[in-house]
């Protein structure tokens, strides 16, 4: 045996093993390839684009409501005073418009209220116009539904720094876990096994899964809601890559002491679930105010999201994504090197 | 690499006459390969294992006080003792698995401060309750192991040698107890090691999977390789070990070879008597007063005498009891084993098997 091979053998061997109990546990399969297109799929179509709803408001006059129905976007009732009132306290209508005394118009609704704000102006408007107001300069609307600025094409890359990081830190947890238990592990290193080698392992296997994962969602995305790819393949893979292996580092960091799978799964829980909150995986992380922004860019999930949507929806190449690129190798590093400083072996 | 591995033919030629393991057994054969050639830093060349003040305590208690050992070269060395005795961490100390609190361990005359990645080389080790994964075959099991390994025999040889072919593509969820035992032994040899750990390597095996088991380690022993095991069957160590140390309380009480350790109860032979439920109680005092007889021992409702000539003893005390009118349910004789021996120095069994 040449010396690559001794040194070979060994990584394939573990991969091996790793491979051979992911497939041979059917459930597994059922995670990783389907459930992720499920969820976007389901998310897709809530999140559908439709049109905007009319909004419900309430005339106290038919004139009134005359004068308001002349404004599409307006749902409008007519109703006598005291039921306006009430219809407009328990939400039923956003905005009552009344006829005042001195044969103005009166509007009662909640500023705090965007829907409400947006029915004043409108109903504003239709009164104005019902009194002969006419519009200075003729404007018309072209409405625009393009690919790359819909919900779906905002979640898909969401989902695939999700699914990759979810899949490494759970799946690299709960296996080292479960073989410490089992004694395995110490009975692997009183074997002439490089220990870095077993850690090694993972880092293969966790590259070879994300392939399957990350072309499941995006081949789902992109074939059945026509989600953009507009940036290089090169710099997706790279992003991806570079997911998959931070993840997989902080997996092993995270399964470093752990001893029951009990444990394990609590941390990874307190790990992971702030990072689906934060990272802007279903919304925009842009929601958490200001002084929370630096840190939340920090985070693995950040810089793997913020890569692939740059990379996906505005066209980004490896340059465009550096600084990304760069928090995700900084967590390689560190979490791969701590793991190996810490980890227990027994 | 010049093979060490004895090829298959010679099966057909070593044909054995054993009646309790097959002959399957045979197939890989150690009898070419001998005591393995010395190396640099061997200062004691007959010692394989030594250790010296060897003392290991866990949240203040204390699982090893001050023991010494020394393990020589193509001996196989048993250590004895109950559950709790201090034999695995022992052994896990000397396998590099566990830090002594101090004291001085020498495997083949390198340490494990200096030496660890030579050593995980040279040594097999088979530890305690190890679970393979579930789902890996027998095959993709020894694979695993030989791949760590820079020499041994191939993965198939290895089956072999454990009898295991029959199991190769089965998974390690539908093994036997004593199928993984012996898969657990096929991965300690992978690396064709000089020195053999086997921590209890029989513990809840049917008598037919622990002789299949004695049948390998004796085959690896003939080679002139080294064995350290550990168990709490008194007949196992009778078996397979040149040489025993019964620890107790985390420190050696007695070693020597099983034979010497025997004779020195300076007892022909051991006789148990069980007097009948409705009978009256046996005066133990008297008995000892008859010729012949070294001592006399009351437990568990049977009564133990260590006897010089079971022929010139024997009618003695059956007279005694007739005196005494004792009636008699059993009465049992048989060459005094390492069992009595442990009884006689710490007044228990060791296990009730």
């Amino acid at each position: 045996m040449t010396r690559l091979a001794e040194i070979l053998e060994p990584l394939v061997q573990l991969t091996l093993v790793r491979f051979r109990e992911f497939y041979r546990e059917p459930e597994s399969i059922f995670w990783v390839l389907i459930f992720p297109p499920l969820l976007a799929a389901g998310l897709g179509l809530a999140f559908r684009d439709v049109p905007p709803a009319a909004l419900k408001v309430a005339a106290a006059t038919p004139a009134l409501a005359d004068a308001l129905r002349g404004e599409e976007l307006l749902e409008v009732r007519m109703l006598p005073a005291a039921d306006a009132e009430t219809a407009l306290r328990n939400g039923k209508v956003v905005l009552v418009a009344e006829r005042r005394p001195d044969g103005g118009v009166l509007y009662r609704y909640d500023a705090t209220n965007a829907d409400a704000r947006e029915a004043r102006m409108m109903a504003d408007r239709a009164v104005q116009r019902a009194g002969g107001q006419v519009d200075p300069i003729a404007t018309s609307d072209q409405l625009v539904v393009e690919p790359g600025s819909r919900y779906i094409d905002f979640l898909v890359p969401g989902l695939v720094g999700m699914t990759l990081m979810t899949s490494a830190v759970w799946g690299v947890g709960y296996t080292i876990v479960d073989a410490r238990r089992r004694h395995l592990l110490k009975r692997l290193v009183a074997a002439p096994m490089p220990r870095s080698t077993f850690l090694m392992s993972f880092l293969v296997y966790r590259l070879a899964m994300m392939v399957i994962e990350a072309g499941a969602i995006l081949a789902f995305g992109v074939i059945a809601f026509g989600v953009p790819l507009r940036g290089s393949f090169a710099a997706l893979c790279l992003s991806c890559m570079m997911t998959t292996l931070a993840c997989t580092a902080l997996g092993l960091l995270i399964a470093a002491r752990a001893r029951t799978t009990e444990a394990v799964t609590g941390l990874t829980n307190f790990i992971v679930m702030p990072m689906w909150i934060m990272s802007g995986v279903f919304f925009s992380a842009q929601r958490f105010p200001e002084w929370l922004q630096p840190a939340i860019k920090l985070l693995p999930l950040s810089a793997s999201i913020d890569a692939l949507r740059a990379n996906m929806l505005e066209g980004a190449g490896a340059a465009q994504i550096l600084p990304e690129l760069a928090i995700l190798a900084a967590w390689v590093v560190t979490c791969f090197l701590v793991a190996l400083r810490i980890f227990r072996w027994r | 690499m010049t093979s060490r591995i004895a090829h298959v033919e010679a099966a057909s030629q070593s044909r054995r006459v054993c009646p309790h393991a097959p002959d399957r057994a045979a197939e890989f054969d150690w009898r070419g390969i001998g005591p393995q050639e010395l190396r640099v830093g061997e200062d004691i060349p007959n010692i394989a294992l030594s250790v010296k003040s060897l003392r290991k305590t866990y949240n203040e208690v204390v699982a090893v006080k001050a023991l010494d050992v020394d393990v020589r070269k193509g001996e196989c060395f048993g250590l004895l003792g109950p559950n709790g005795a201090g034999k695995t961490t022992t052994v896990e100390i000397c396998e590099g698995l566990t830090e002594p609190d101090s004291g001085e361990v020498v495997v083949l005359g390198m340490t494990w401060a200096s030496d660890a990645g030579e050593l995980r080389h040279r040594l097999g080790v088979q530890i305690q309750e190890t679970q393979f994964a579930d789902k890996l075959s027998v095959i993709e099991t020894v694979r695993l192991f030989r791949s760590f390994c820079r020499k041994g025999p191939q993965p198939d040889e290895l089956i072999a040698l454990v009898q295991l072919e029959q199991k190769r593509n089965a998974w390690v969820r539908t093994l036997s107890g004593g199928q993984r035992q012996r898969l657990a032994l096929a991965c300690a040899l992978a690396g064709d090691p000089d020195l053999l750990f086997l921590d209890e390597p029989t513990t809840g095996l049917d008598p037919q999977s622990r002789r299949h088991l004695w049948e390998v380690v004796m085959q690896f022993k003939r080679a002139g390789r080294t064995i350290v095991l550990t168990t709490h069957y008194m007949s196992e160590a009778e078996e397979l070990c040149d040489r025993v140390a019964i620890m107790d309380g985390g420190a050696i009480i007695a070693s020597g070879a099983p034979r010497d350790l025997t004779a020195s109860l300076r007892a022909g032979h051991i006789l148990e008597l069980t007097a009948a439920r409705d009978s009256v109680s046996v005066d133990c005092t008297r008995l000892e007063g008859i010729a012949g007889v070294s001592s006399v021992r009351e437990d568990d409702g049977k009564i133990r005498l260590q006897v010089q000539e079971l022929h010139a003893s024997l009618p003695l005390v059956l007279d005694e009891l007739t005196r005494q009118r004792v009636a008699l349910s059993n009465l049992e004789t048989h060459s005094p084993t390492l069992e009595d021996f442990y009884v006689a120095l710490t007044g228990r069994h060791l296990r009730d098997d």
